[in-house]
């Protein structure tokens, strides 16, 4: 597509200004955390001089790594989870022929109607019933079954060709292996794409490790970062700002280096 | 080799209805077997129950010589070959020939080996490191072929493997699929729904319509013999040109369509049914007329429309509401409109009865023998 200069201009410069306006807040408190406590109030934009101060606050106020360790080992047991429960609830819908197989799916979409907060207090009790109060397993389990996870990657299934299924039950394929050796390698792109998504939920999850938790031993980074701003009558807000910057740098990295495949899996249900 | 035995075989998915009913055929070993028919007749379905992916809701089948109706598709020593080659995405092509291999736990070398000689067979030897998405439509039919060769099943099923291939490239894969199955001794079963590849590729052929068998033969004799109308204008091309014909005792003439009459020969009269008949020509058995032609078996037809093919022409015109085509071989140059003398002989009619569509007089065979020595003017 040709564009004329003028026009091409104006497009980058939409494009930068709604850029710089969405990245606003992360770019102010990134500025924020360099400043002391002054600085922040005068409300200014650029730190006279970079300093770790605040930095160094928030490590020694907060056991801020084992709270990023925690954070880091729920998740990533959240998105495991989920790629094989989801997967292998797809796979059941897609290639499982059996009574009602249609109504059982349409019946685990529609709870994605159901707003999570509903089924909080339910899933509180049974938890506390099961004794998994400060447990990693309190934490993660009541997230793996994901109905979102279930129908993208149902809709990814849906695209390959029966043949393929049909070819490998001939070469004498199990049902178990055709889903291993051939399902799961083609459906790749959705596959990684649903793992991010999980991944950066449960990373940026707050209420539920907060009902968890009593103490600090699962505790996660998102209450770390409220306990900062509580804990004082003025909060230091360069602390806390500091504080959020290293709990979102691995969600940045993530997002870098999963841009590509996230763009492909997400477009790719949309297409076909 | 095995044979494949097909016993009053029937297939219905409400319990009500069968799509397919009566199949009854025994498929020899060795045999390249093809089962053709217009689509929507049965022919996939029919083969997807010898493959084991349908269930076979009647009668029984055998393979070998052991029934076969419950065994799993990976039990009954087939490989299959699909219309849109089923090749895996994610491997590479040596991947994809030796993926049966791999699940039979064929050792790594073996397997090599064996995809290595299926691969110079069919000159896929520089793709092995491939993905399918890298090759041409015909490369990924051969892969899709090797596929079937490496397994070294004794029975192989093709569902309409050509049909997404272009003109010139199907006519030489027809070949080169017919020399691989009898230097292999495979027997195949081949579902298609181009009459030509069923002719030039078929020991017998099956001919199915709405479920049923029409007929079962050698192509050859199918041509000379259909069994019935339907079975006369699906295999040939141009189809066979049909009408309804009575018969004038008084005058002892045939006459088709209220306005051509035929003299019958006083021997074939008695073979002639008393009420009315289906009468049908071949396109090639309308012929020019010739100085000798006698004036009583010549009639005018007026040309609709007309294609100079370059060896041979084919024209059409109205008779009794039905569109005839006649073929000439060599260059006409006919004109739309023009009134062309046409003759036709009694001998080369094909006439089947009214009700039941049955073949009552096939034509003559027109083979010129070559071994047996007869002379062809």
């Amino acid at each position: 597509m040709k564009m004329g200069l003028a026009s091409k201009i104006w497009i980058y410069f939409l494009l930068i200004a709604t850029s710089a306006f969405v990245f606003f807040p992360v770019l102010y408190a990134f500025m924020i955390s360099f400043m002391t406590g002054p600085e922040i109030i005068q409300g200014k934009f650029f730190p006279e001089s970079i300093s770790f101060e605040n930095y160094s606050k928030v490590f020694s106020r907060l056991p801020l790594l084992s709270y990023l360790l925690n954070s880091f080992i729920v998740s990533v047991s959240v998105m495991l989870g989920q790629l094989v429960v989801c997967s292998l609830a797809a796979y059941a819908f897609v290639f499982f022929k059996f009574k009602g197989r249609d109504f059982i799916f349409f019946l685990f979409i529609s709870t994605m109607m159901i707003p999570w907060e509903a089924t909080m207090i339910p899933n509180v009790f049974t938890i506390r019933k099961l004794d998994w109060f400060n447990t990693y397993q309190g934490l993660t389990l009541p997230f793996f079954a994901l109905a979102f996870g279930t129908f993208l990657l149902r809709q990814h299934f849906l695209t390959i060709p029966k043949e393929l299924h049909e070819a490998s039950q001939i070469a004498g394929l199990s049902r178990f292996r055709f889903f291993w050796r051939v399902v799961l390698p083609i459906s790749k792109t959705s596959l990684v794409t649903l793992g991010a998504y999980g991944f950066l939920t449960t990373w940026n999850m707050y209420l539920w490790p907060l009902l968890i938790t009593t103490n600090q031993s699962v505790r996660t980074v998102q209450i770390g970062l409220k306990q900062l701003q509580s804990q004082e009558i003025a909060t230091e807000w360069g602390v806390v700002m500091a504080g959020v910057i290293v709990v979102i740098i691995p969600t940045l990295l993530l997002l870098f280096l999963g841009q590509k495949q996230l763009q492909k899996g997400l477009s790719q249900g949309a297409l076909k | 080799m095995k044979r494949v035995e097909l016993i009053d075989v029937s297939k219905s998915y409400d319990k009500q209805v069968d799509v397919i009913s009566n199949i009854n055929v025994t498929i020899e070993p060795g045999e390249f077997f093809v089962l053709v028919g217009p689509s929507g007749c049965g022919k996939s379905t029919m083969l997807r129950m010898i493959a084991g992916l349908e269930e076979i809701t009647g009668g029984t089948l055998k393979i070998g010589e052991k029934v076969a109706n419950n065994l799993s598709p990976d039990k009954r020593d087939l490989s299959m070959v699909f219309q849109n080659y089923a090749l895996y995405p994610h491997l590479s092509v040596q991947q994809n020939i030796t993926f049966g291999l791999d699940v039979k736990k064929m050792k790594k070398e073996e397997q090599r080996k064996k995809a290595n000689e299926v691969a110079e067979m069919l000159g896929l030897t520089e793709y092995l490191d491939r993905k399918p998405r890298e090759l041409s439509g015909g490369q990924r039919q051969r892969v899709a072929l090797a596929r079937a060769i490496v397994s070294e099943t004794p029975i192989c099923l093709m569902d309409e493997p050509l049909s997404n291939l272009d003109a010139k490239l199907r006519a030489h894969m027809r070949s080169e699929i017919r020399r691989i199955q009898r230097s292999l001794g495979i027997t195949m079963i081949y579902v298609t729904h181009d009459q030509v590849e069923a002719m030039t590729m078929g020991d017998r052929i099956m001919i199915l319509h709405e479920g049923k068998i029409q007929q079962i033969g050698k192509p050859i004799d199918i041509y000379n013999y259909p069994a019935n109308p339907f079975v006369a204008t699906f295999i040939g091309s141009p189809p066979m040109n049909l009408a309804k014909a009575e018969f004038n005792p008084s005058t002892s003439e045939l006459v088709i369509a209220d306005e051509l009459r035929l003299p019958v020969p006083i021997d074939e009269i008695g073979k002639l049914p008393r009420t009315s008949m289906t009468v049908g020509v071949r396109p090639e058995n309308l012929y020019p007329i010739t100085p000798e032609t006698k004036a009583e078996d010549v009639f005018h037809v007026e040309v609709t429309n007309v294609e100079i093919l370059g060896n041979e022409t084919v024209f059409s015109f109205k008779l009794g509401g039905e569109e005839w085509m006649a073929k000439w071989s060599g260059q006409w140059h006919i004109d739309i409109g023009d009134r062309m003398p046409v003759r036709m002989e009694f001998e080369s009619l094909s006439i089947f009865d009214e009700q039941s569509g049955e073949l009552i007089k096939g034509t003559i065979d027109y083979g010129k023998y070559v071994k047996q020595q007869k002379v062809s003017p």
